[in-house]
């Protein structure tokens, strides 16, 4: 925030945080009266389509829409010539860096079609047949080119060049000659030669992962209307509707003030629902049409046309003495980044060594393009995919020295003070707290069978501020109504006004929370980061502080005393000096007799997000005879810098425990040898359910941020980091094989161990 | 002065260098005197990809966050999470 207003943890005596109401979504969300994306229905409402690419990578050579529009029923038809082109440029859009030369061709194929499921062109019609028969006439005539899917393949000389003007970012002097490599990355310090020379073990491996989707169940949805005066509304599923309001308005030449954007209830978005898929479409065809258009996606549409996370290849290197500390660590990623640049190869560089204290370490990055869906951000956007490798070359570095893994990690652990490979000091943490509370649980004694292993890992995220507003509103009944701008995915309606009632000294029940649209608060950032409980809440906070000092101003007119004789106190202004006290419903009640409607506001720029650190054992049994992996036990533990509402906070621990689970034994993209997907669909794409899954267990750790008046941290995004290696490390002790794939699915499992039977 | 540490790639913009001594109160009038001084990597700045971090603590698009005259500050890229 700018003027770091806050007093360390400000508060001790907490009557409401850290307690354990009921959700206040629940009874909406079960009975089925909850809006999501695609539940908004108005009149004379039109139905988009989209047409995309069958091709990997092709050059499109023309687009003939003439038969689709003189269909009866269609209203419009649109390709990118009805988007703005727009110049290559990093810009910020709200606080993300986009480049919308890439989004207006992602969102609509211009030039070539540079994956299969590209978007070619969409229509809207009176009805979902007609549109669907309107695609069937769009004529287009496509050069159909060599594509490339492999980030190692893509990074060789000759490999089909999808974009021949990248040239490498990062890369002194500037190459001459394009290539797929967008970028490259570097962190570090340290002389890792002098390091590695100084070690007794040195492990050296490379891993490879596959691309996966976050997996949301509700697609992509939304609802644009657009009026003959250029007024345009959009109600659409989504982490972020300011985000939203400015892809959109640039991609369609708008003022933002012009695109009122609304957030429906979202049904999972992990950071995939930051990003604009459908939205511009829908706005630019119902500009056309002067009609609603509402355009939805099928669940193949999001799994061929919308961004997973990367696939990578990953080389590390970790020496150690014999008494435990770790004295050099390398590591190289090559990340893809689907059809545009992007990849979070930066963040998982950053993340990758980021729980140890190093004195020679160096981490190199490489972003690179594929024909492939543009990625989109994963819950720690390539922190898991770093970690996965890091964490499997830790515990065979612990098991080369003969150290339990988790004590070696503990020798090494990131500390407050820690200096971060990405360069600055880290300030309080709870790595230490987390391996200590794995260390004395009693999962990690219990006793062990044939074919069952146990592993353990560590993970680091950093978590983010950000651009943040809240209103406060007092009803004349005493009630309290927030309006905050960061769609709730994880609770964060029940957290904010948590620490509302807590702040203002009131009942719970009191407070409600909703998520406003665009033009009901100045900018917000999106729900994304790990960012909302932590930043929202501080604004929620700073609201609810300016209600009080708006409270004690009125008690203090009521009894005709100086505003420094009241306090506030559970709820009350308080004169001591004569025993008076008004409650909050009293002074709302008499709010227009005393100066008018009482309403609290901030508009901040967070800073101070503490970094949140995890630790996850993990038991697994492995059927020889089949390669099947069952996860018998699983205990998640991470510092979440004070739960304000422990069940979300557990929720989320569990949540992205059961996601990483499916990361590491089955989620894959299945193409074929032309670049379709052959497993769009929950069926093929197989992602875990309850029955796959044991109860996680979870232990919460509470190492205080000191820069947020409760002590929080994000924790949305850290649970999703220790999976994939911990489930490998036990995995390889089971089998005695180290597994350096994922998915580690049943048939790669059954021919590592027939090959080390074989061995 | 505070010391300005910067990471491989972008010593290469700055002569080399490792570390700077900077004599800056705050965050624009660093990102001021870089680009001033340093013009290879004034387009790196103003794309606000990079966030600063003053002391472990990392200040993204703040440009009035406080430099005191012994702050170690470093230029990271900026974080934004999914």
């Amino acid at each position: 925030m700018n003027d770091m207003t806050f007093p360390k943890l400000a508060r001790q005596d907490l009557k409401i945080v850290g307690t354990r109401p009921l959700r206040p979504d629940g009874v909406d969300k079960v009975t089925g009266r909850a809006k999501f994306g695609a539940d908004i229905h108005v009149p004379n409402m039109l139905i988009g389509k989209v047409l995309r690419s069958p091709h990997a990578h092709a050059r499109i050579k023309s687009i003939d829409v003439s038969r689709a529009q003189a269909l009866r029923g269609v209203k419009a038809v649109i390709t990118a010539a009805d988007l703005c082109d727009l110049p290559s440029e990093f810009i910020p859009a709200g606080e993300m860096m986009v480049n919308f030369k890439d989004m207006t061709r992602n969102v609509l194929a211009r030039e070539k079609a540079l994956y299969e499921g590209h978007a070619v062109a969409a229509v809207a019609a009176v009805s979902e047949a007609v549109a669907a028969q309107a695609l069937t006439l769009i004529d287009v005539q496509y050069d159909v080119l060599p594509h490339v899917m492999d980030v190692v393949e893509a990074m060789q000389d000759g490999a089909p060049l999808l974009h021949d003007d990248m040239f490498t970012i990062g890369v002194e002097p500037r190459p001459a000659k394009a290539s797929n490599i967008a970028k490259r990355v570097e962190f570090g310090f340290g002389d890792l030669a002098a390091g590695f020379a100084r070690a007794d073990v040195i492990v050296e491996r490379e891993f490879t992962t596959k691309p996966v989707h976050q997996g949301y169940i509700e697609p992509h949805a939304c609802l644009a209307s657009v009026s003959e005066d250029g007024q345009a509304e959009l109600w659409c599923t989504t982490q972020g509707q300011f985000i939203v309001r400015a892809f959109c308005a640039k991609l369609l030449g708008m003022d933002v003030s012009r695109l009122r954007v609304t957030a429906s209830e979202i049904g999972g978005g992990f950071g995939g629902k930051t990003v604009v898929y459908l939205e511009p479409l829908a706005l630019a065809l119902s500009r056309i049409a002067c009609r609603p258009v509402k355009m939805t996606m099928s669940r193949t549409d999001v799994f061929r046309a919308s961004g997973p996370t990367s696939g990578a290849k990953i080389w590390v290197k970790v020496g150690a003495t014999r008494d435990g500390r770790i004295t050099a660590a390398d590591a190289l990623l090559k990340y893809q980044a689907g059809a545009f640049q992007g990849s979070p190869v930066q963040p998982g560089a950053m993340c990758a060594f980021a729980p140890y204290d190093l004195e020679n370490v160096r981490i190199v990055g490489f972003d690179v393009v594929v024909n492939r869906p543009k990625v989109a951000a994963y819950r720690a956007p390539g922190g898991p995919i770093a970690e996965f490798a890091v964490e499997s070359v830790i515990d065979e570095v612990a098991l080369g020295i003969g150290m339990d893994p988790i004590e070696f990690r503990l020798k090494n652990a990131a500390r407050e003070g820690t200096r971060a490979p990405y360069g600055p000091k880290l300030g309080p943490i709870g790595l230490v707290q987390t391996l200590e509370a794995a260390r004395a649980h009693a999962h990690y004694r219990a006793p062990l069978k044939a074919n069952q292993g146990r592993g353990v890992a560590s993970g680091f995220w950093f978590n983010i501020g950000g651009e943040t507003c809240a209103a406060m509103n007092l009803g004349e009944d005493g009630s309290v109504a927030i309006v905050i701008g960061t769609p709730d995915i994880g609770g964060s309606r029940a957290s904010l006004s948590m620490m509302a009632a807590e702040e203002l000294g009131i009942p719970l029940q009191q407070v409600s929370a909703i998520n406003g649209d665009t033009s009901s608060l100045g900018f917000n950032f999106l729900t994304g980061g790990s960012r909302v409980t932590y930043s929202s809440g501080m604004a929620v906070v700073e609201a609810a502080r300016d209600v009080i000092r708006q409270l004690r101003e009125r008690a203090a007119k009521i009894w005709e005393v100086t505003v420094e004789e009241v306090e506030w106190v559970e709820g009350h202004a308080r004169l001591s000096a004569k025993g008076k006290t008004l409650s909050l419903a009293e002074l709302a009640r008499t709010a227009g007799k005393t100066g008018g409607p009482i309403s609290g506001n901030a508009a901040l720029n967070v800073t101070g997000a503490g970094p949140s650190l995890a630790t996850h054992l993990v038991d697994v049994e492995v059927d020889p005879e089949t390669g099947k992996v069952t996860i018998l036990r699983y205990t998640a533990i991470q510092d979440a810098g004070k739960a304000v509402h422990p069940s979300y906070v557990e929720g989320q621990m569990q949540g992205g425990a059961v996601q990483g689970i499916g990361w590491a034994l089955n989620e894959e993209y299945i193409y074929d040898d032309k670049g379709r997907m052959e497993n769009a669909g929950f069926l093929d794409y197989r992602i875990p359910v309850c029955s796959d899954v044991p109860m996680i267990d979870t232990v919460i750790v509470e190492v205080p941020n000191p820069r947020h008046p409760y002590g929080v941290r994000g924790v949305g995004e850290t649970p999703i980091v220790p999976p994939m290696a911990a489930i490998a490390n036990a995995l390889s002790h089971a089998t005695g094989v180290r597994f350096t794939e994922l998915p580690m699915s049943p048939p790669r499992v059954l021919a590592a161990i027939d090959a080390h039977r074989g061995a | 002065m505070a010391r300005l540490i910067l990471s491989g790639p972008l010593q290469k913009l700055v002569g080399g260098h490792a570390e700077l001594q900077i004599d800056a109160r705050d965050v624009k009038q660093l990102l001021r005197m870089l680009s001033e001084r340093y013009p290879a990597l004034a387009p790196h700045l103003q794309s606000d990809a990079y966030a600063i971090a003053i002391d472990g603590e990392i200040f993204q698009d703040i440009w009035f966050a406080p430099i005191g005259p012994d702050s170690e500050v470093h230029l990271i890229p900026a974080i934004r999470g999914g």
